[in-house]
């Protein structure tokens, strides 16, 4: 058996048998949803409500009702994208990366880093599609055979390498996900009393029978979706960050970018798992899964991925100035002091010096300390794209053509929308699926349970 | 316990004194060994002005080029970089861009900057080690507590690469040679026929002082930090059995991993990125990392071979083993995503402020380059793909001959076309170098390896490690 040492704390408290894990996962499957659900999903369902509202009058009027204008083509609709994007990083990389590290800390949150993925990507989508314009030709960014003249995408355009990346992304992240899901539908199923209950999850479970070849299947499956998903974690914001770099814009094209925002992109992700499931923890009384330790590797993980980087925004900074070009260094002094300087500034503040708290252990083992940073580290997160994107272009090669961007209540509106929908969604999920894997987690009951662990001897000689 | 033996104590140091011998027959005979071009340059070397100097350098390899069909890309490239040097507003100061009056310090160069080549090569050993090390700790790895010792052993070595980086670097200030474009004599003085712009304009950063200043730090810090892990570790071991230093040494670890994270970037930037002075790329610090990296995992997936198969490591088994593989097979990927990264958006965007770089190395180093790429990239995945290679012996090593004969090139690559131009080869200092410090890494690392046993007493996690299986 699996042995572990001492010095790891373990990764499920209390004396847990497996019954106890079976009844805890499916217990809000099971039962009615606390009054806390029903508000938060309440005030979620309005502002997906507003959002969809805004959405469709920005397709029956035309993008002009959102804010842009000819200096700065692109805003927080791009802005938007890049931030859930982003999110959606942390669901692949727990589920992906650790898995092929080994970290046994990722099957209590994987299930719902997923989700989140999932969720988040599916907002990502939105924005270039309502950015279109004509939302119902959506379908032309797919390279199609098609007799309408000349209409055929554009190989050499990042933008369209991004269709690709999104695309092939959602996909692996939800048969990942789905595939894990199995066997807990499965447990689901084989509890439920009501019957058109029972009928739905027998459905989703694919007939589970749990027979000892279906387990290796199954281990081997997500052994080989782990392998594929590892290169998406790199490649799908490689690739959103190529939508910026290609270009000659200053501030836009530098070499560091397809590592950075990858880099970003995990730390905005695990800030959003933890907020997710600081709540879920707390609403569901999982505790005893979701540890206080789990909360501190998510700490450590957003310290140490935000501090990569504030490496490279100093790095940015830097060579701008070592690099002689006078645009160069104009787009970086102007994002720090121009009349932008304000979001810089909030970008710097949450992103490079908050996570820095993380050092101390009484602050990353501290709830609402830690509730507290992974909001503002988001916030950050989208002030960093914003300053990318809208500092880079408010003042181009031409003075008499710098403006200033400033929202309207249609940008506004569409992006608490997509919160929304996030949420409403996410919230579905917590009510519907078992949000802790739970065939995962019974494989580390006898290596990292509380009590299981008080009993080895201090070597393990068994 | 490791024992160096005699027989091996003595392969070392010989393999060190025929590297030193060869450099200095490298040294002595600079200038004038292999191609024409040489005898040329160093003639033109003497000549006064520098403007004039470049340009009828320039000149006459033109007229050179029209002669000899090889040489025909190069001529291209030198009409191009000088109708540049027109575009970037250099004015008459032809010899700006690293390529007209520098190249022609190039045969000059030519023994420094392949010393600087493998200095390099070997400090990425050495550091990429240390990194690894201070990953463990920081990570709470279990699986590679019984490899730590090994690791130790090769990352002390870092010392002396980084007393090679001083000595490149002490010479270069005092003008012995010109591997750093911007060092030379007059190059920041408005005054001077060798002024340029561009490079005054980064004097706060590349100037001898701080240069060397940052050097010495980087010798303390990273040096300072491969002895403090080392002596803590020996400390343990003398510890009353069950007590661990685990988490001293993991504070450490991370506090190293912190300056690390800054000095890894600018050190790059400092020893390569500086040579070619006008080019920028963000990427670069980060880019070096991975080379350095992937080329220690290499050593240190070697060197546990070699142990295990001497029977001097038995609590490591195959599945170490595969882990290894697996790290050395990951990062060459990695290494090759920042490649592409950094290569592509310089090929795509295609400002005459970044291509410069490439075209000197898609011009003369043309079949290096793209041999390198095929050693670093296909060749590890070709090997390394399958779970069952990175468990047999034949197959690492020949992904490690790929991998560190791949790394070398690359730093060739990244070092040669900015210092010596076309004046590039292989030769004696080359090799005389790649000699004096593996003969040097052996040495140190068997010494290391022999004073200590190879197992840790009370390390945390060794357990985890003995009983680590798949």
């Amino acid at each position: 058996m699996h042995y572990e040492s001492n010095v790891r704390e373990p990764l499920i408290l209390g004396d847990k048998s497996y019954k106890d894990i079976t009844v805890d996962v499916a217990r809000p499957v099971e039962t009615a949803a606390p009054r806390a659900w029903w508000i938060v999903f309440s005030i979620s369902l309005v502002m997906f409500l507003w959002g969809v509202g805004c959405i469709l009058y920005t397709i029956g009027t035309g993008i002009g009702v959102w804010g842009l204008n000819k200096t700065v083509g692109w805003a927080w609709d791009i802005t938007n994208f890049v931030w859930w994007v982003g999110i959606g990083h942390a669901g692949t990389l727990i589920s992906a990366v650790l898995l092929l590290f080994r970290q046994k800390w990722r099957m209590a949150i994987n299930r719902s880093a997923e989700a989140m993925t999932i969720f988040s990507v599916i907002q990502a989508g939105l924005f270039p599609l309502i950015h279109m314009g004509r939302i119902w030709m959506g379908y032309w960014v797919f390279p199609f055979p098609n007799q309408y003249g000349s209409l055929w995408v554009n190989f050499n355009s990042p933008l369209l390498w991004d269709v690709f990346a999104i695309s092939t992304y959602l996909t692996v992240s939800t048969v990942f996900w789905y595939t894990g899901l199995i066997p807990d539908f499965a447990m689901i199923r084989d509890r439920a009393i009501n019957p058109v209950q029972k009928h739905i999850y027998r459905i989703l479970s694919f007939g589970w029978g749990g027979k000892a070849k279906a387990w290796q299947r199954f281990e081997e499956v997500s052994l080989v979706l782990a392998g594929l998903a590892t290169p998406l974690v790199l490649s799908v914001h490689t690739i959103v960050s190529m939508d910026f770099a290609t270009s000659v814009i200053p501030g836009w094209h530098t070499t560091i970018f397809p590592p950075y925002f990858v880099a970003g992109a995990i730390f905005s992700g695990f800030a959003m798992v933890q907020t997710l499931l600081l709540i879920v923890r707390k609403i569901f009384k999982m505790e005893d899964y979701i540890t206080i330790q789990h909360i501190e590797m998510m700490n450590i993980v957003i310290m140490v991925t935000g501090s990569i980087v504030g490496v490279a925004y100093i790095t940015e900074l830097f060579i701008a100035w070592y690099s002689g070009v006078e645009y160069e260094q104009y787009a970086f002094l102007n994002r720090a002091t121009g009349p932008y300087w304000w979001a810089y500034w909030s970008m710097m503040t949450c992103n490079v010096f908050s996570p820095q708290f993380m050092w101390f252990k009484k602050l990353r083992t501290n709830l609402i300390f830690t509730f507290l940073i992974s909001i503002v580290v988001n916030i950050g997160m989208w002030f960093e794209r914003f300053v990318i994107i809208v500092t880079s272009l408010h003042r181009d090669y031409l003075p008499s053509s710098w403006s200033m961007f400033s929202p309207t209540f249609v940008d506004i509106g569409i992006f608490i929308g997509t919160i929304g929908f996030f949420f409403v969604l996410f919230l579905l999920y917590a009510r519907t699926f078992p949000v802790i894997a739970q065939a995962e987690l019974k494989t580390i009951l006898k290596s990292s349970g509380e009590s299981q662990k008080k009993h080895h001897d201090p070597h393990g000689a068994h | 316990m490791f024992v160096f033996t005699k027989k091996a104590k003595l392969f070392a140091m010989t393999l060190t004194l025929v590297g030193l011998v060869m450099m200095v027959i490298g040294f002595n005979t600079s200038g004038h060994e292999a191609e024409s071009h040489d005898a040329h340059a160093t003639e033109m070397h003497a000549t006064e002005t520098h403007a004039e100097h470049a340009e009828e350098a320039h000149v006459a390899h033109a007229e050179e080029a029209h002669d000899e069909a090889m040489d025909a890309p190069h001529a291209e490239e030198a009409e191009a970089a000088h109708a540049e040097h027109g575009a970037e507003a250099h004015g008459e100061e032809a010899h700006a861009d690293g390529h007209g009056g520098h190249e022609d310090h190039g045969a000059a160069n030519r023994p420094w900057s392949a010393f600087l080549v493998n200095t390099i090569f070997f400090l990425g050993i050495g550091i990429g080690t240390l990194f690894f090390l201070a990953i463990q700790y920081a990570a709470q790895a279990g699986w590679s507590a019984g490899i730590l010792r090994v690791m130790e052993s090769v990352a002390l070595f870092v010392g002396i690469p980084l007393l090679g980086m001083l000595f490149l670097a002490i010479t270069g200030n005092m003008d012995m040679h010109h591997i750093w474009h911007w060092m030379q004599d007059g190059i920041m003085d408005e005054t001077s026929p060798n002024y340029d712009a561009i490079i005054a304009g980064k004097e706060g950063y590349l100037n001898d002082t701080f240069f060397t200043l940052r050097t010495v730090a980087y010798l303390v810090i990273w040096a300072g930090a491969a002895f403090l892990l080392r002596r803590n570790s020996l400390k343990e071991d003398a510890l009353p059995e069950g007590q661990t230093m685990f988490f001293t040494q993991r504070k450490l670890a991370a506090t190293f991993i912190v300056l690390y994270a800054v000095t890894s970037s600018t050190s790059a930037w400092d020893w390569i990125m500086s040579i070619d002075t006008h080019w920028f790329s963000t990427l670069f610090g980060w880019y070096t990392f991975a080379g350095m990296f992937v080329t220690a995992l290499t050593v240190l997936n070697v060197l546990v071979m070699y142990l295990r198969v001497n029977n001097y490591l038995p609590w490591v088994n195959d599945n170490h083993q595969h882990d290894l593989g697996k790290f050395m097979f990951a990062f060459s990927v990695f290494w090759t995503y920042l490649w592409f990264s950094q290569y592509m958006l310089i090929w795509y965007s295609n400002i005459p402020e970044e291509t410069p770089y490439y075209l000197a190395r898609f011009g003369e180093y043309k079949t290096l380059f793209i041999t390198m790429l095929v050693l670093n990239f296909i060749m590890p995945v070709l090997v390394l793909m399958s779970r069952d290679s990175k468990r047999i012996m034949g197959f690492i090593l020949m992904a490690a001959v790929f991998v560190l004969a791949g790394h070398w090139m690359d730093h060739y690559i990244m070092i040669m076309p900015g210092s010596v131009g076309y004046h590039y080869g292989f030769g004696w200092v080359e090799i005389g170098g790649f000699l004096f410090y593996a003969g040097l890494l052996l040495y140190v690392v068997q010494r290391n390896l022999a004073a200590a046993p190879l197992r840790m007493k009370n390390h945390a996690l060794i357990h985890e490690s003995k009983l680590f299986h798949q």
